[in-house]
């Protein structure tokens, strides 16, 4: 077979590595591969508009003088309470949510038996897929009410010592506070860091778990020295983007929370502060003129976090498996 | 040899648990089940004080008991070791079970909720003119059917041919990393981000103020193409490349190669992962509030003016209800009931596809 290289190698266009099976000139894979390529770089160029135009709509609100909006507040001022809030309450519904999606990524990958487990798994993902306007209402119409009745007292006055629930505050009597979106948030972001928590345990070798079974080891003891070790950075990473998922979460929040402004330790009480997105979707139907500019600017911040959350738990992700792989 | 087995018979019996059966010093059968039944019942005692049944309470009682109480017992029966393997499945099959609880409950009170206005006249009727009861929201429907559609008719494309160039084009380029690279960054954009992102783009086209169903399609691209990348690339990426190698002996070109032979042998996954990538963003509120808005009429049209969307038409009901209150809360829970029941039909499709659609001879 003779094979005849035709191809200038200036002609490569970038990305597509031409090789002898791809015959050159062909209009079809001229059209297709431009259309690939295309769409590609097409990427690059919405994420760099995402990042210009917030920027170009944002920066008004930032250096306009303080003057200009209710209360003589300057960006820094403004943006501050409500990041307080969007790191706060992802935090808690973080802390609460890690601990069991672990527990069920477990159950599902190494308790449960094999022919429900994917039936299981599909209930957690449909979990993720209920619309987040859903769990809004559910949470300020059945969660609230429960949780102001029988929850919030009892915490205050078993563990008012707590600085997070203060023996004398006064109680929501609706319950739309801190802890509650905490919470709704914890069942919100569950499914991811359970899904990628699973995904990782069921990959965890086999030889690694019967090596701890042949020296006697309870299925307990086979979790903590195959399991957890193997999977660790994959939960991690889950936990990252649940963490990622709770910070831009958006209704559930304006829906539930009970805002003011202000930074607000308490989590039981009516003053909470409020996320930056939630605060977004409040405030935008009815800003005008440079106050959309402002929110716009609060919207560039929250983008930066979630950002910088979502590279950092892609890094450890991508760390991790490359060491427990050998 | 000899003096091995003078040495074992020699050696006295030095285990100190009863040797009759398999099973004795293992709590595993009856001994098990005798403790749920006693942990069920001290639970139950805590209905004394109160005189009523509180099942949560209930439940919570009993396995707090549960697991101390066997925490105890196979401490004492069986090893340390074996209880501690006892609480950690205690602990971790209940918590599966805390899990479900929300699940189970949102769905009920959606379904309770949604069936006060279940009807005929819910899907039919718009909110135009009305006050009070009555109405619907006929108009929502229209829009998340335009908006939705017209998202999926923008990120399937963009989503499948990028993923078509990062597995059959892209060989380990810069350029290609740098694209899986950004991929990631467009799935962790906050669903609000995008919105304004879409504002913004329309207020440059059109001036301040702009709403149409184009711009928050425009947003839920951004969402919706990520996720379409993510899932087509996994499923090329599966179809073994001696498919692709075949069909370039019998001289078939590299585009029709793809289309021919590698979508096929993926279509499943692919239109699995896009019909899962659907129901993400037909539940987007957030990037339709604040591109979209709300309105009570119906408008077809895209290119401009208001469009109700079923998310924002729920929690607009809810937020701002006119009066009386009740009957536009009920209108939100209808049309919170629709959007979870349009989810779980595509939830139920995609299922569907990936078993009929499984090319034949794969696993």
């Amino acid at each position: 077979m003779t094979i005849i290289d035709p191809l200038p190698t200036g002609e490569q266009d970038a990305g597509s590595d031409r090789k002898l099976d791809e015959p050159v000139g062909r209009l079809g894979d001229r059209i297709f591969g431009g259309l690939s390529f295309g769409a590609a770089a097409a990427i690059l160029v919405t994420l760099g508009a995402v990042a210009i135009f917030l920027f170009t709509q944002g920066r008004e609100g930032v250096t306009a003088d303080a003057t200009n909006f209710d209360g003589d507040q300057g960006f820094v001022e403004y943006v501050g309470p409500f990041l307080f809030g969007t790191i706060y309450i992802s935090v808690i519904a973080l802390l609460l949510a890690t601990p069991v999606a672990i527990a069920v990524a477990l159950f599902v990958s190494h308790y449960a038996p094999r022919k429900i487990a994917q039936t299981l798994g599909y209930f957690i993902d449909l979990l993720a897929a209920i619309p987040s306007v859903v769990y809004g209402l559910w949470g300020i119409s059945v969660l609230a009410p429960i949780l102001a009745r029988s929850v919030f007292p009892p915490l205050r006055d078993n563990l008012g010592f707590l600085p997070f629930f203060g023996s004398d505050v006064v109680l929501s009597p609706s319950g739309r506070s801190t802890l509650t979106v905490g919470i709704v948030l914890a069942v919100m972001v569950l499914p991811i860091i359970t899904a990628i928590s699973r995904e990782v345990f069921v990959q965890t070798p086999r030889l690694h778990e019967e090596a701890s079974l042949a020296l006697g080891a309870t299925r307990w003891e086979v979790i903590r020295q195959a399991v957890i070790p193997y999977g660790r950075s994959g939960v991690i990473s889950g936990a990252m983007l649940g963490l990622g998922r709770a910070l831009g979460e958006t209704m559930a929040v304006a829906i539930i929370l009970s805002p003011s402004f202000g930074f607000f330790w308490d989590t039981l009480t009516n003053s909470n502060s409020n996320t930056i997105a939630s605060n977004i979707a409040l405030q935008f139907p009815e800003a005008a003129g440079l106050s959309v500019n402002r929110l716009v600017a609060t919207g560039l911040v929250l983008f930066v976090i979630t950002f910088g959350v979502n590279a950092l738990a892609r890094r450890i992700a991508s760390a991790g498996f490359s060491g427990a792989d050998g | 040899m000899s003096t091995t087995d003078e040495l074992v018979r020699d050696e006295p019996v030095t285990d100190p648990r009863p040797t009759d059966d398999m099973t004795s010093g293992s709590l595993d059968g009856w001994p098990m089940r005798g403790i749920v039944v006693a942990a069920l019942a001290l639970g139950a005692l805590t209905w004394v004080p109160s005189g009523s049944v509180n099942w949560a309470r209930w439940v919570v009682a009993s396995l707090l008991v549960y697991v101390i109480g066997t925490a105890i017992v196979s401490r004492i029966v069986e090893s340390p070791r074996q209880a501690t393997d006892r609480v950690a499945k205690a602990l971790v099959t209940s918590s599966f079970f805390v899990v479900l609880l929300p699940l189970v409950s949102v769905l009920w009170t959606v379904v309770e909720r949604g069936s006060n206005r279940f009807d005929w006249a819910f899907y039919s009727t718009t909110m135009r003119g009305v006050v009070g009861e009555g109405g619907g929201g006929y108009q929502a429907i229209v829009g998340t059917l335009v908006i939705t559609a017209l998202t999926a008719l923008f990120s399937i494309p963009f989503g499948l041919f990028t993923a078509i160039y990062l597995v059959e084009y892209a060989k380990e380029s810069a350029f290609s990393r740098l694209v899986t690279g950004l991929v990631d960054v467009m799935t962790g954009i906050p669903s609000i981000v995008a919105g304004l992102f879409a504002y913004a783009l329309f207020v440059l086209l059109d001036g301040p103020g702009h709403t149409s169903g184009l711009a928050g399609a425009v947003a839920l691209t951004l969402l919706m193409t990520p996720v379409v990348v993510r899932t087509s690339e996994e499923m090329l990426r599966l179809v073994p490349n001696e498919l692709r190698e075949a069909s370039y002996a019998l001289g078939v070109p590299k585009w029709r190669t793809i289309v021919k032979v590698v979508l096929p042998t993926a279509i499943a996954g692919i239109l699995t992962g896009i019909v899962l990538a659907v129901a993400r963003v037909i539940g987007e509120t957030a990037p339709l509030l604040v591109t979209v808005g709300i309105t009570n009429d119906v408008n077809w049209n895209p290119m401009s003016g208001r469009m109700a969307t079923l998310p924002v038409f729920s929690y607009n009901s809810y937020k701002f209800p006119t009066l009386p209150p009740q009957a536009s809360i009920d209108r939100a829970w209808a049309a919170a009931l629709t959007l979870v029941l349009i989810v779980m039909v595509l939830f139920s499709i995609a299922r569907i596809l990936s078993t009929i659609l499984k090319p034949k001879g794969l696993k």
